[in-house]
């Protein structure tokens, strides 16, 4: 990102929540039942930013795997819910969690060459949408695989991250600000998992050809890349960010049917970030985190609640009617 | 042998442009009316017809809405959900609104309502291309099963959030809504409902529309350049598309299953959806039919098999396995045909064409 785009964030982020800040107060002002504090209004922000660096978790597998395939994998969702499974699954069965750790890598590392061999090589050119049903194709496949070994309880992960909610800036603001935790813990994972990626792809040898793969397949295979390999290693790589994510979700909900359609929730966040930007998927989490929460919060009200639903779409497509290939997306240059 | 089109000579433009320009098509055809009007009713169970039959004609409307859109235009959705939504509630209101109104009319006014929203939510489409529109079109899916739990109003402030059809009939005593209406009347109804319907959708993706559409599915910027506009192409492509898939709302809410609430709508109805048309064949009319049987066919099948070849498992177990079955023949069949069941039938034709003397 060149200085003067990074300098429009830094200055345009807090800007837009100092506005939005500003509206709601004058809203407060105007309509006594209302209820607005600067407090609670960082409060429901931080929430929201904390819950969105976990849609980023989901969000960054799907983003892995487009960039060096093109394959938009819908399956995410549903290696987030095996990798729990199979995690809390070694867990019952007495292993310490680094272990049970260590070895549901390999499990994932056992599917991705599954995918690989079993499903992308067969389908290899042919339309995006083609693959596309195909990682649905996974999606259920996995799902019910994963039901099958584990049955379909819900079933507690714990690997001993405190979860009591924790007061800070006491001063400041009258009160304190409540934060969970558990979510500070997630960011914190979060952050650490993106910053290890970026070391991946910028450093080593396999990410270097990761990278060269996800600008054109077929240079990348004139200059000796093992296309089969980097696609093995690509899904392993989105693999263990699912067990990330599905420890962190699955820690949070427990494990679950529902944690395959957190999914669908990391969509918007996509399409916000861009399809092929690490950062984007980032970015893109705590807006759609902190834009879904501030909105639920404070004007779910006025229309009857659980806007959460759709809010995240609507916010990612009347963004979209902008900036048509996301945040960070490559610009799209289309020639007849 | 049988099957070729030699002889079969042309004297007119119109024989030239027929959809079925050869005999044995036609016959054919005619054959699969006559056995889905007569031969169908007198020898189906009730089981089979309001199980297989009538959800396999409803499935069909929405394939072939959905195809008009993805396979024709090329704009992929994942919100057929909300727009079925759209046109179960529409026609209820309308219905409960003016009881007089004539049923079949109720059916296409909550078709036009859905083309309404259709365009709205099709505005993007735009500016967004691909996967990117596909995730935008989600949050009509979202939006619009909101909004019809969220508001009374769309329910007649039904307690439960269920709507149930009216009794209503296409003539007389002929009750194809409502507890009075019998399985073989409401299979009728719909046979030639949706034939009509699809009738008129392979006309229109024949015509002047059709291929308008087809353009802009190949490549956009080409086909702007050779003088097509695609705000039209597009925006008429979500209305026609948004038409069908209401149409197909109504009748699944009304004569499939008679009382329905909005979540029966949600995002997994919309990716059943898009499995026919990808299994059937995109841009194929007939794969729509194809792919809609295959879809209500599989799970039932699925479903009997253990008991068919005599295994005891409990029902979760089949559930999951269900679910492992379905995947791994979804991925089966996009490896071996990704092009669709239409396709392998068209194979068939060729070869059928040879035989029994292929070179």
């Amino acid at each position: 990102m060149s200085p003067r785009a990074l300098t429009a964030w830094i200055l345009g982020a807090p800007g837009v929540i100092l506005i939005i800040g500003f509206l709601f107060q004058a809203i407060a002002a105007a309509n006594s039942s209302f209820f607005f504090t600067w407090g609670y209004y960082a409060e429901v922000l931080i929430a929201g930013l904390l819950q969105g660096v976990m849609y980023s978790l989901v969000a960054l597998g799907f983003v892995l795997i487009f960039k060096a395939s093109g394959v938009f994998n819908f399956a995410q969702g549903s290696l987030v819910l095996f990798a729990a499974l199979t995690m809390v699954g070694l867990m019952e069965m007495g292993l310490h969690w680094v272990l049970a750790l260590v070895a549901t890598t390999a499990v994932l590392v056992l599917v991705a060459l599954a995918v690989e061999r079993v499903v992308l090589r067969p389908l290899v050119n042919q339309p995006q949408i083609i693959l596309f049903m195909a990682t649905i194709g996974i999606f259920y496949f996995l799902d019910g695989f994963g039901q099958t070994l584990w049955g379909s309880d819900v079933k507690v992960l714990d690997i001993g991250i405190p979860r009591d909610p924790i007061f800070i800036l006491p001063g400041l603001v009258e009160g304190g600000i409540l934060i969970n935790q558990f979510d500070l813990y997630a960011a914190a994972t979060g952050g650490i998992l993106v910053a290890v990626l970026a070391v991946f792809f910028q450093k080593t040898r396999i990410g270097r050809a990761l990278r060269a793969v996800a600008d054109d397949h077929q240079a990348a295979l004139s200059v000796g890349i093992p296309l089969k390999v980097i696609w093995a290693v690509v899904w392993s790589v989105a693999g263990f960010v699912a067990l990330i994510a599905g420890i962190m979700w699955g820690g949070k909900l427990g494990v679950q049917f529902t944690l395959a359609l957190i999914a669908l929730k990391a969509l918007p966040v996509l399409i916000l970030g861009g399809f092929t930007s690490i950062p984007g998927a980032i970015v893109g989490g705590l807006i759609i985190g902190a834009g879904e929460q501030v909105a639920e919060v404070f004007l779910g009200g006025f229309v009857g609640g659980a806007i959460q639903d759709w809010f995240a779409y609507m916010l990612a497509m009347l963004f979209l009617l902008f900036r048509p290939q996301g945040l960070f997306g490559e610009k799209i240059i289309e020639r007849v | 042998m049988f099957y070729r089109e030699a002889g079969q000579f042309k004297t007119s433009y119109g024989a030239d442009q027929a959809i079925f320009p050869i005999l044995q098509d036609k016959l054919a055809l005619a054959g699969i009316m006559a056995v889905a009007l007569f031969v169908a009713p007198m020898i189906a169970s009730t089981y089979w017809l309001e199980t297989i039959l009538v959800p396999f004609l409803v499935f069909s409307m929405a394939a072939i809405g959905l195809n008009i859109l993805t396979g024709y235009c090329g704009q992929v959705s994942l919100g057929t959900g909300g727009f079925m939504a759209c046109g179960a509630f529409f026609a209820y209101k309308l219905t409960t609104a003016f009881p007089d109104l004539h049923i079949v009319l109720v059916f296409l006014l909550s078709g036009l309502g859905t083309a309404m929203v259709g365009i709205l939510f099709g505005i993007p489409s735009l500016r967004i291309k691909g996967f990117y529109l596909a995730v935008a079109t989600l949050a009509a899916q979202f939006f619009l099963i909101w909004m019809f739990n969220k508001f009374g109003w769309w329910t007649n402030y039904s307690a439960s959030g269920v709507i149930s059809a009216p009794p209503r009939s296409v003539a007389g005593d002929l009750f194809i809504t409502g507890p009075l209406a019998s399985p073989i009347v409401k299979y009728l109804f719909l046979v030639v409902f949706v034939a009509v319907l699809a009738l008129i959708a392979k006309n229109l993706v024949r015509s002047r529309i059709g291929r308008s559409w087809m353009a802009i599915r190949d490549m956009d910027i080409a086909a702007e350049i050779i003088g097509i506009r695609p705000m039209i192409a597009k925006l008429s492509a979500f209305a026609i598309s948004s038409f069908y898939i209401g149409i197909a709302g109504a009748l699944w809410a009304f004569v499939y299953t008679g009382s329905v609430e909005a979540l029966a709508f949600e995002i997994n109805r919309s990716f059943q959806v898009l499995f026919m048309i990808i299994i059937g064949g995109l841009g194929s009319i007939l794969g729509s039919f194809l792919g809609a049987a295959f879809i209500v066919l599989l799970p039932i099948l699925l479903n009997n098999l253990p008991s068919l070849i005599g295994v005891q498992m409990s029902v979760d177990l089949i559930g999951h396995l269900e679910f492992m079955i379905f995947g791994a023949l979804i991925i089966f069949f996009l490896i071996v045909e990704p092009h669709g069941l239409a396709r392998l039938w068209q194979i068939g034709k060729e070869k059928l064409r040879l035989w029994p003397f292929p070179y």
